[in-house]
């Protein structure tokens, strides 16, 4: 052994050892997760090298995913998840699918049962590559030690190169015992980005520069590649507005003045219309998603799309562009604007002026305890750095319109997937990340999924305020029982008793109840002074709406801006 | 709708058809012949794919498989840039009225007996999958037992094979 450990090449460790060791060697310095039988010698190396690795311990194998999902979209780095086999493993699901969706940077390890064992049913065993091979970019079994580290660093370049997205190691525990040779290399680099070929740049200038009426459209695409400033100097240059998927909130700042915000199903007027009357709609790396165009047939049928995205399958794949560039949204942006014209718009300009105007008349300024208010009253609690995490339902809504952002990487939401109960986790994740305090905006049924992670803030004692739109109600189910099933409220009434204040202190935290304005903004000021999580259960009314909206299988005729409904 | 034939060549490691064929699931590609083999190195296997469907969905079909790490080159083929042939085995009644038809129909399309019996007989066939299914048809008048088609294998006219075809 001695003489090993002093071999020219490297050190003689275990499989355990060598995992922890490349994490390290990667660049990760934080890991969630949770222990049990098949990972243990992972653990035992974890506690080893405690001092250069830090290991937060969560309730469920599953906040722990969405803790690394949410770390790693504030940090652009690969979050780590670790797990044991069987239900550790499975637990990790929809987590994984959570990043998968949403294209972020991931690595998830399991322990499995030793390799003799595998194949036979034994206890906590899974055939967890199979169960992720469609929700991971890619996924490895490690069937012998001396691939371990090679597999790890493959892992993190194919999770952090090209269009991101999660890779899960499956180790049998045979493996993580076994020994062999370690040598530390260089934390790896991902794939060099490449700009789209120059033909199809040329292409894309050509149908630019004739444009009339060119809208921009970008989504979590620009944030991975960094093309912020390329974008903004291309809509100054030729009167573009700006729009995004609600993967791109918070990629520009919300009073950006070319900013129209978010679109779609629940998306600003201004920037759903702008983009419907567009001649030309140039979409940084986005995708297309069903609940952006609304009825792909009918969608901005005047306008040529121009689309440039890493992922070459994303061209063509749900709506036809006349001009589909493969590349990094980035680089293929340096390249294209030298041969765009400088070209101001005033009448286009006058019509999306038009449309803001219009929006502001549909502003919901009622007084009271309004979602709106809500939002804009967290708003001026919010640093620059704060990140804010949310659920999924109509309070994701209302925040992706109305929060106000201020710093690329600061909003952690589940857009692809739609995950209820990804917020805590998140919130967790993006703590560690930003290293500063996180918001968790909830409703009272996504909160319910996962609230055992407040113990998990509560042990670390994490910074995280949450703030819950109870409703009592699952308010975007109801939205649609209201607009498409006949109000009839098939079990989305919750008829919980639930105190959320009491929970709060029966977990070791804080936490209060408001039902106006001014008590939230009280509540604001002392959750933000708090060391640890601190909960402020707002309550509103169960049948407030999320508009505009957009109905499913409808385009921009069709869109909802006001809504009365007799209760 | 079109028939397409792509070539794919991919790393000769445990689970890979699995990740190729759950990809043509998922997506729900519509994929009428498929074939795996080994290649002239250890190194790789080819699978050949017949695809049934509209241009942007063969289209569509290449960049999701460009997408697998362990898919090393593809190789898209129609009649004038390769050569394909398939194997049949078909298995039919050996009958005193129409013994003497299968026999001429097996002459015409150039189909060798591999087996044969009072009972029944084994016809072999290579050829194009066009020229099997024609074959086939005319089979169809007498009694079939049983058949067996490889699927489709391709490789490109000319020199260039697809391991030099790396352009993504």
């Amino acid at each position: 052994m001695r003489e090993f450990e002093k071999g020219v090449l490297g050190v003689q460790l275990c499989g355990s050892d060598i995992i922890v060791k490349t994490l390290i060697e990667q660049g990760c310095d934080t890991v969630f997760g949770y222990p049990g039988g098949q990972i243990l010698n992972v653990y035992d190396s974890l506690y080893k090298y405690q001092d250069e690795i830090n290991h937060i311990l969560t309730a469920h194998e599953q906040g722990a995913t969405h803790a690394a999902d949410g770390y790693a979209r504030v940090t652009g780095k690969v979050g780590v998840v670790i797990s044991t086999s069987g239900p550790g493993a499975t637990n990790l699901v929809t987590g994984i699918a959570t990043a998968y969706l949403d294209s972020i940077p991931m690595v998830a390890i399991c322990g499995n049962v030793p390799t003799t064992q595998i194949g036979t049913d034994s206890f906590q065993e899974i055939d967890i590559t199979g169960v992720t091979l469609p929700i991971t970019k890619h996924n490895y079994f490690v069937g012998s030690v001396e691939d371990l580290a090679d597999t790890i660093r493959e892992a993190f370049k194919l999770a952090k190169s090209g269009r991101p997205g999660p890779v899960l190691i499956d180790v049998p525990k045979d493996v993580q015992i076994a020994q062999c040779e370690y040598e530390e290399k260089a934390t790896v680099q991902k794939d060099e980005p490449f700009a789209a070929k120059d033909v199809r740049i040329i292409e894309a200038a050509s149908i630019i520069n004739f444009a009339k009426r060119p809208f921009i459209y970008f989504g979590g695409g620009v944030i991975t590649s960094e093309a912020q400033v390329e974008m903004l100097e291309l809509s100054e240059k030729i009167d573009a507005p700006i729009g995004c998927s609600l993967m791109g909130l918070s990629g520009i700042p919300t009073d950006h003045p070319r900013f129209l915000g978010m679109q779609g199903m629940h998306g600003h007027f201004a920037s759903s219309m702008s983009m419907h009357n567009a001649d030309v709609i140039l979409s940084l790396g986005v995708r297309f998603n069903d609940r952006v165009t609304g009825n792909r047939s009918k969608f901005a049928t005047g306008a040529k799309i121009v689309h440039i995205d890493v992922d070459g399958s994303e061209l063509n794949k749900t709506v036809n562009s006349v001009c589909g560039l493969r590349g990094d949204v980035k680089l293929t942006l340096q390249k294209l604007l030298p041969l765009i014209n400088e070209d101001k718009k005033e009448e286009w300009m006058k019509k999306v002026n038009a449309f803001r105007v219009e929006e502001e008349t549909y502003l919901d300024n009622r007084e009271g305890l309004t979602p709106r208010r809500v939002i804009l009253t967290l708003n001026k609690h919010l640093g620059e750095n704060t990140a804010v995490c949310t659920d999924v339902g109509q309070h994701q809504m209302w925040s992706a319109q109305s929060l106000n952002f201020k710093t690329s990487r600061r909003f952690a939401s589940s857009g692809g997937l739609g995950t209820m109960g990804y917020g805590f986790g998140a919130a967790i994740g993006t703590a560690y990340g930003t290293g500063e305090r996180s918001v968790l905006i909830t409703g009272d049924g996504s909160f319910g999924m996962n609230l055992n992670e407040l113990a998990t803030a509560v042990r670390y004692n994490i910074p995280v305020v949450v703030l819950i739109m109870n409703n009592g109600v699952l308010g975007m189910v109801r939205q649609w029982q209201t607009l498409f099933y006949d109000k009839h409220y098939s079990n989305s009434v919750l008829q919980r008793k639930t105190d959320f204040a009491a929970f709060a202190r029966s977990f070791g935290a804080d936490g209060e109840a408001v039902t106006t304005p001014q008590d939230l903004d009280a509540a604001l000021a002392r959750a933000f002074k708090t060391e640890g999580p601190y909960i402020i259960d707002c309550k509103i009314d169960k049948d407030e709406f999320v508009l505009p909206m957009l109905p499913p299988g409808g385009s921009m005729d069709d869109i909802i801006t006001k809504l009365e409904v007799e209760v | 709708m079109s028939r397409y034939t792509v070539a794919v060549l991919v790393k000769n490691k445990f689970g890979v058809l699995n990740r190729v064929t759950s990809m043509f699931r998922r997506r729900q590609f519509n994929i009428s012949a498929l074939t795996v083999s080994e290649t002239e190195t250890n190194e790789y296997s080819r699978i050949t794919v017949v695809f049934g469907g509209e241009e942007n969905a063969k289209q569509q079909l290449v960049n999701q498989l460009y997408k697998l790490p362990d898919v090393h080159s593809i190789k898209e083929f129609d009649d004038n840039n390769a050569v394909s042939f398939e194997l049949l085995l078909v298995k039919m009644k050996n009958e005193q009225k129409s013994r003497e038809d299968i026999r001429g129909a097996a002459e015409a399309f150039g189909a060798t007996t591999v087996d044969y019996s009072k009972d029944y007989i084994t016809l072999r066939l290579t050829d194009s999958s066009r020229r099997i299914d024609d074959f086939i048809n005319l089979l169809r008048e007498y009694s079939i037992l049983e058949i067996c088609r490889t699927g489709s294998v391709s490789l490109e006219k000319g020199s260039e094979t697809i391991r030099q075809n790396l352009n993504l």
